[in-house]
């Protein structure tokens, strides 16, 4: 039995055990519900509650257990002289669960090999088996016991409340230990890559060439981790991307919340909108195909020597990317702004401008600041643009017109292909992720407190 | 002044002098009707209430006084409100220089996030009325010398406004509105926010303003109308029902639902 079917299974029963646990309290009820204490419909949800989530519990500790108790068995089982090399070992194993798999054919091993692998397929099959026994009982028991417990005045509301807190807790678990997981697992590559190469060369080191012989004949340079240029580079275009959104996002947003009239704003605030749903890759390619093309051409004119991939371009079009971003935020922390400081503005005498600048503007100065400072957290991390407008040649420099590379687009360019996983040169990926965390989070942190800030003194 | 408030004087919407009119005045939000015709002067340098049960357009009308009501989408206005026998309505008319000369106090203290200094300078900084900052600081000071608040805050005036107590904060906006030099000085239910005491000074202050500055204020209570104002209108379904002296309405109310508001009947 597939575990799929197995699921739909432990559904149907469910779905029964809500009827029965129903039935059962109407029959309770005798016709009048206000004789329960609490409706038909949490007895239901009670039993089928105690009868799906006990049999989802034994399939996670199933499966917790499953494949070292497997493993286990089978190594139980082999010859003394494979157990005492582990490379030996892993490579048998190897074959073992190929062979279980009946992927073994062309495989020349050992006949106690082809043995374990037969045993392998066994023990398989029973253990499936197993699993569904184990799971349906549980099931089946838990469906019983719950029904049995169903009286007039059991608390089934509560209790529903309950299970539902922990259904919760439990999904915000997994939600947590996830980006903790993805941290630590950053965070102990990254520490394996420090072993390699010295912290302070990484931070602070002006070359950065990652280059590195992968097979001892090859001939390639020592390679050299400074990220400096990196980080110049992304300061670089992230500067360049916020002096198109600032700007355009901060004055789009005064038209739209302060000056446009309701019937023009229904139609252009979603269409700026839209600007946030554009894939990231049609910017990258709008920036590498038409607009790096464009200031090079035109800079030829000018007799400007631009690089047809320009920090320029792809700094550019990330700031076109993040103008709703910032417009949208800016818009909502000044239209929190409360009417009561417009009206006593106008009733100065002072022009709408006069109040915007004046009162509107200083009013939501903190939360506007945390908008511009979220944008640059998302511009620090943006990366199919600058993967495909700014170049992979780290250049320390700050002529928006040659091209840079940043630190998003050296990651992208350290996975890429084959890699061997424990040399310098694709752990410094990891250092370098770890560094973009680092300061996003920072960013981010700082920037929420920021908006928070504002958003308490007028609630 | 002493003619107008003789109590002899006969109830009419008509004053001698007034310092501002309103006839035939209709106001519509979207399609929805809230003032019906009315007709009411604004006597110089008296405080005129505006009472009437919630609803009735008192606000509706004292912010037509100073063309607030034009920051609100969907307001149509027909009829005249005059300043000095100008229409205020009137094209050629600068909103801007209007409200500078009709100044107005709201029902919640609206502060700006500013320094005490800053928000009474506002007006006069907007308006170019100062050349330096002696002038400014002058101004600041007669201002809120005038609103009463001046021996209160006058070792802290770089402080936030936001951090004076409720009535200390109308009595800012009071100074705000006075630093513009306006003639008019409308205010909506200032004291409706303020608790006993704060209400009284605000009070007290008002009745000293009257020799300065024309004041029209809508209120909600009664006593509140009877002690600070010298004329009083009385609006219901936004329809002005009455007005005439504050002495007369009070104790002599011609009409049935005047009497009906007042006696507490309905409202």
């Amino acid at each position: 039995m597939s575990l799929s079917f197995l699921l739909l299974a432990v559904a149907a029963l469910c779905a029964l055990s809500f009827y029965f646990g129903r039935q059962r309290a109407v029959a309770l009820s005798g016709g009048r519900h206000s004789n329960l204490h609490s409706l038909p419909v949490h007895y239901g949800a009670y039993t089928a509650a105690w009868c799906g989530l006990p049999a989802l519990a034994l399939l996670l500790i199933w499966y917790m257990f499953q494949g070292s108790v497997i493993e286990a068995l089978i190594v139980s089982d082999l010859p003394q002289e494979i157990l005492d090399d582990s490379g030996r070992l892993s490579l048998a194993l190897n074959s073992i669960s190929l062979i279980a798999a009946g992927n073994g054919q062309h495989l020349t091993v050992e006949p106690e090999i082809v043995d374990a692998g037969r045993r392998l397929a066994n023990i398989q099959t029973i253990a499936n088996a197993a699993l569904v026994v184990v799971m349906l009982s549980g099931a089946v028991l838990g469906l019983s016991l719950s029904y049995r417990k169903i009286t007039a005045d059991m608390r089934a509301r509560n209790n529903i409340e309950r299970i539902a807190r922990y259904v919760m807790i439990a999904c915000s678990a997994i939600a947590i230990l996830s980006t903790v997981g993805i941290v630590f697992s950053l965070l102990f590559e990254a520490l394996h890559f420090f072993t390699k190469i010295n912290p302070l060369e990484f931070l602070f080191g002006l070359e950065w060439s990652p280059q590195t012989a992968i097979r001892a004949d090859q001939v390639a340079s020592e390679g050299a981790f400074g990220a400096i240029p990196l980080f110049v580079g992304t300061l670089l275009i992230t500067l360049i991307a916020m002096c198109v959104a600032v700007p355009i996002g901060l004055f789009s947003a005064i038209y739209m919340g302060e000056y446009a009239s309701p019937k023009f704003r229904a139609i252009a605030k979603p269409a700026l909108e839209i600007l946030a749903g554009v894939p990231t890759v049609v910017y990258g390619f709008f920036a590498a195909l038409t607009v790096a093309p464009f200031l090079r051409d035109n800079g030829a004119i000018l007799g400007l020597d631009v690089s047809s991939e320009s920090a320029l371009a792809a700094g550019l079009v990330m700031g076109i990317m993040i103008i709703p971003f910032v417009s949208s935020l800016s818009d909502d922390v000044m239209s929190q702004v409360p009417k009561s400081l417009r009206d006593g503005s106008y009733g100065l005498g002072a022009t709408k401008s006069e109040t915007i600048r004046n009162v509107i503007f200083p009013a939501a100065l903190p939360g506007i600041v945390g908008a511009v400072l979220l944008a640059v957290s998302r511009a620090i991390g943006e990366t199919m643009i600058v993967v495909m407008a700014a170049g992979l040649a780290a250049n320390m420099t700050a002529n928006p017109l040659q091209a840079v590379t940043t630190v998003t687009v050296q990651i992208v360019t350290l996975l890429v292909g084959d890699q061997e996983f424990d040399s310098a040169k694709t752990l410094s990926a990891f250092a370098l992720g770890l560094v973009l965390f680092l300061v996003t989070l920072g960013l981010n942190v700082f920037a929420l407190k920021v908006v928070q800030k504002y958003r308490e003194k007028y609630d | 002044m002493a003619a107008v408030s003789q109590s002899a004087m006969a109830a009419k919407p008509s004053v001698e002098n007034p310092k501002m009119t309103a006839r035939n005045l209709d106001l519509f939000y979207s399609d929805n009707q809230a003032l019906y015709e009315v007709d009411l002067d604004i006597a110089e340098k008296q405080v005129t209430a505006l009472i009437g049960p919630s609803g009735c357009g008192k606000s509706t009308f004292l912010r037509c006084l100073n063309r607030m009501n034009d920051t609100i989408d969907g307001v149509t206005i027909k009829g005249e409100v005059t300043l000095d026998g100008r229409d205020i309505y009137d094209k050629r008319i600068d909103v801007v220089q209007l409200r500078a000369r009709i100044g107005m106090v709201f029902q919640k203290p609206n502060p700006f996030p500013k320094s005490i200094y800053d928000n009474v300078a506002y007006g006069p900084r907007i308006h170019g009325l100062v050349n330096s900052r002696d002038e400014l600081d002058e101004i600041v000071m007669t201002s809120l010398e005038r609103a009463g608040l001046l021996k209160e805050v006058k070792d802290r005036l770089q402080s936030p406004a936001t951090g004076l107590s409720g009535g200390q904060q109308q009595r800012l906006c009071i100074a705000r509105a006075v630093a513009v030099s306006p003639e008019v000085i409308l205010m909506d239910e200032p004291c409706s926010a303020l608790d006993p005491i704060a209400t009284a000074k605000v009070e007290e202050l008002i009745d000293e303003l009257r020799s300065n500055y024309t004041i029209v204020i809508v209120t909600h209570s009664m006593q509140q109308a009877a002690r600070v104002s010298q004329r009083t209108a009385f609006f219901h379904l936004g329809k002005l029902v009455e007005v005439g002296e504050t002495d007369q309405i009070f104790t002599n109310p011609k009409d049935e639902r005047t009497k009906g508001y007042i006696t507490g009947r309905f409202g």
